[in-house]
């Protein structure tokens, strides 16, 4: 099952690798993982989706918190939460699904090359894969998973 | 005092004296030779030069177990960074606080692979509890604040500073600030236990009719010996230890059953696995214990006080999950017996206590080997270890290295103290016994240290040998000889048809007594069991010496017993032919 891990780490050099080093030294995998500096810029967000059962889940939790660099963790996962991920699509443009997106979805166009770019889930994303598998694409990116609750809690060092 | 202009060369050291360190082990080389002169220029901290970087890292290490301070090692860049490594990993492993200082090339040289570059901070990070670059000259009294805050709190573990040469340049002075405390929000370690947790703990405890205690390194780390004790006698219970953990509990206690784990007391193992509730304190749940965790003590409820949350239920699940230093969960688990009107099972803990005993009586050691003379015409080792602890009134100072004779030093000397036994019980590092041993000695130069080691062991880290002269330590280095690597060819005869890849020498052994005179100390050879107590008396009584007693030993002496791999902990190896299951 998929799960989703964010976490809050001190934005400085050394700190990520302790992140990513923990997962292969402790046999843990990464599907997918993104940083950015939050806005308080001593801190970094990190969203990492990983594949395991509760116990795994929760010995991955308790071993990035371990980590000094670390400020908190949370296991999104854990409770109802928003997951969403952007996706960009090259096209050659006599090739471009035209009824598959919207205008809006367009990021970039010429006479050769069609960019679009997709919001949604890791799912909905999988599937529009499916769909425009007829349409060769030249090249698909995709971002990684960000994560947020839905509820009133939030990952944050002010509270 | 703590304000003046200092070079961060002087900064560190300052910082180390500030920091209550009185001696550290080290190895100059080019990117740490800044930090050398500075220590030339004071005479708070005592540098030991070691012959190799291992030898230091190793020493600080038995410092820090033997004495409960954090011990302190330098190396230089490169060779010297990656010399430490092994050092590092054991410390990481067996949870000791040490920090460890390496010379870095200048900071504009970082990343050009030049001379004596390695990435320290890369290659040391998955056996470290942190660590630091320093990225100025100013930050250096504060970076050591934190590593020794962080190495000695909560689980404690290694940490590395890693100090560019030219931020320790006598050339640049700043305004020395020593900070008076750390604060980070990303490091609260954890104190008390879960109150609530402790009193569900304490209903356990009362419902128990097989309970069994078994307490780890933790135990020892957080000075809780006391406290264990304390609640083992309160409550009658039986108490084991892991490897790590001996010496927490009276080794020659009769409620005591000794050793658990791959090569346990046959009574702790079957306790173990036979228990209704198993109350583990700072001990970890590891493979050599558990054996295969699907079939560990199926039958049992487990209390498990641990500092560090990652170890609770990280292999077997904790019922009542404490999280806190053992030192402060047991006061509480005896304020809350204490405060009750406690109703345990008596008749059946006694009988259980009985059950316990006829295990010992029917397949427990026997600890009066030396009664029996020579065996096949051959001293066994487990009669050496058993010599040393008669000679010593099991009062020494015990370090080991690896393999067979670890183990039957575990298993016969009878340790009533904690810090007392020194090893590397989770790395499982040949060549510890002798660098420790410094360490130890070095922090208790009047009582008697005894390396416990094999002739493959002691050969890994034996330039020690050399500093021992320097410093003048007068290490009893027992040599137990059966001119194998004993626990590879022990696992060769079980279960590689006694085919011995690679673990004899064909008669390239040196003469250790040779050896040993050579580097100005005392060497004794025993062949003849005849003469094993008078050597050994006279070994010990060399007060102001370090000797060297190389015993041969009964080349095709196994430990027993012996977990049968993959199965539960009541499946045992009892002998050569016997074993516990059909």
């Amino acid at each position: 099952m998929k799960r989703v891990i964010a976490l809050l780490m001190e934005n400085q050099p050394g700190a990520l690798s302790r992140v990513v080093g923990l997962f292969s030294q402790r046999g843990y995998n990464i599907e997918t993982l993104v940083v950015a500096p939050t806005t308080d810029p001593t801190l970094s967000r990190l969203t990492m989706s990983t594949e395991g059962d509760e116990n795994v889940v929760e010995q991955i939790t308790k071993q990035l918190d371990k980590l000094i660099d670390v400020v908190m963790v949370t296991n999104l996962s854990g409770s109802e939460f928003v997951e969403r991920e952007l996706m960009l699509i090259k096209f050659k443009s006599d090739s471009f699904p035209r009824n598959t997106f919207e205008e809006s979805n367009i990021v970039s166009k010429n006479d050769e090359i069609t960019n679009v770019q997709v919001v949604g889930t890791s799912s909905e994303l999988d599937k529009l894969i499916t769909e425009i598998e007829g349409n060769n694409p030249v090249e698909i990116v995709r971002s990684g998973s960000l994560g947020i609750s839905s509820d009133k809690t939030s990952l944050s060092t002010e509270n | 005092m703590d304000k003046s202009n200092k070079s961060g060369a002087e900064a560190l050291i300052h910082s180390l004296h500030l920091e209550d360190v009185e001696l550290m082990f080290g190895y100059p080389g080019g990117a740490a030779l800044h930090i050398y002169d500075a220590i030339f220029n004071q005479d708070k901290v005592e540098h030991i030069l070691v012959r190799h970087e291992q030898g230091a890292v190793h020493a600080a290490d038995g410092y820090a177990r033997a004495t409960g301070k954090p011990g302190v090692a330098l190396v230089t860049s490169g060779p010297g960074a990656t010399n430490a490594i092994t050092g590092l990993a054991t410390a990481y492993m067996d949870s000791t606080p040490i920090v460890v200082i390496s010379g870095q090339v200048k900071s504009n040289l970082i990343g050009t692979d030049s001379f004596q570059e390695t990435d320290m901070i890369g290659v040391s990070r998955p056996i470290v509890k942190h660590s630091f670059l320093v990225q100025k000259a100013e930050d250096i009294p504060q970076i050591v604040k934190k590593a020794f805050h962080i190495a000695t709190t909560g689980r404690p573990g290694p940490v590395v500073i890693d100090v560019p040469k030219d931020f320790t340049d006598p050339g640049y002075k700043f305004e020395f600030h020593y900070p008076s405390e750390v604060n980070m929000r990303s490091y609260q370690p954890p104190k008390a236990g879960d109150t609530s947790r402790i009193k569900e703990a304490v209903d356990l405890i009362e419902a128990a009719k097989k309970p069994v205690i078994y307490s780890g390194g933790g135990v020892i780390q957080d000075d809780a010996s006391n406290e264990l004790i304390a609640l083992a006698k309160q409550l009658n219970f039986p108490v084991t230890n892991t490897l790590m953990g001996l010496g927490a509990f009276p080794g020659s206690d009769p409620q005591f059953m000794g050793m658990l784990g791959m090569h346990g007391t046959y009574q702790a193992n079957m306790a173990m696995h036979n228990a209704d509730l198993i109350i583990a304190v700072g001990a970890r749940f590891d493979d050599r214990i558990t054996n295969d965790p699907k079939q560990f003590s199926l039958g049992a409820k487990k209390i498990h006080i641990d500092v560090d949350p990652a170890s609770v239920s990280k292999i077997i699940h904790a019922d009542i999950p404490i999280v806190g230093s053992a030192k402060e969960c047991l006061s509480a688990l005896l304020q809350e017996l204490n405060s009750r009107d406690l109703k345990l099972n008596e008749s059946e803990i006694s009988a259980w206590n009985q059950q316990i005993s006829d295990w010992r009586d029917a397949h427990g050691l026997n600890h009066s080997l030396l009664e029996l003379g020579p065996q096949n015409g051959k001293i066994l080792p487990q009669q050496v270890v058993q010599s040393l602890y008669k000679e010593t009134n099991g009062q020494a100072f015990i370090t080991s290295d690896v393999g067979q004779h670890q183990m039957f030093a575990a298993q016969y000397y009878h340790f009533d103290k904690p810090r007392q036994w020194i090893n590397s019980g989770g790395l499982g590092t040949m060549g510890f016994g002798l660098p420790s041993a410094m360490g130890v000695q070095l922090g208790y130069p009047d009582s008697t240290v005894a390396c416990v080691t094999g002739e493959g062991s002691i050969q890994m880290c034996i330039q020690e040998l050399s500093t021992c002269l320097q410093y003048g330590l007068p290490i009893k280095i027992i040599n137990l000889n059966n001119a194998a690597l004993g626990m590879v060819k022990q696992w060769q005869d079980m279960q590689y048809g006694g085919r011995h890849s690679s673990s004899t020498y064909e008669n390239s052994l040196p003469d250790f007594v040779a050896l040993t005179e050579s580097y100005g100390h005392v060497g004794i050879k025993v062949t003849q069991f005849e003469d094993l107590e008078s050597s050994m008396k006279e070994c010990i009584s060399l007060k102001d010496r370090l000797v060297f007693l190389d015993v041969d030993v009964d080349p095709n002496e196994h430990v027993y017993p012996m977990l049968e791999a993959g199965n539960a902990m009541d499946h045992m190896w009892l002998g050569k032919e016997e074993k516990t299951w059909k």
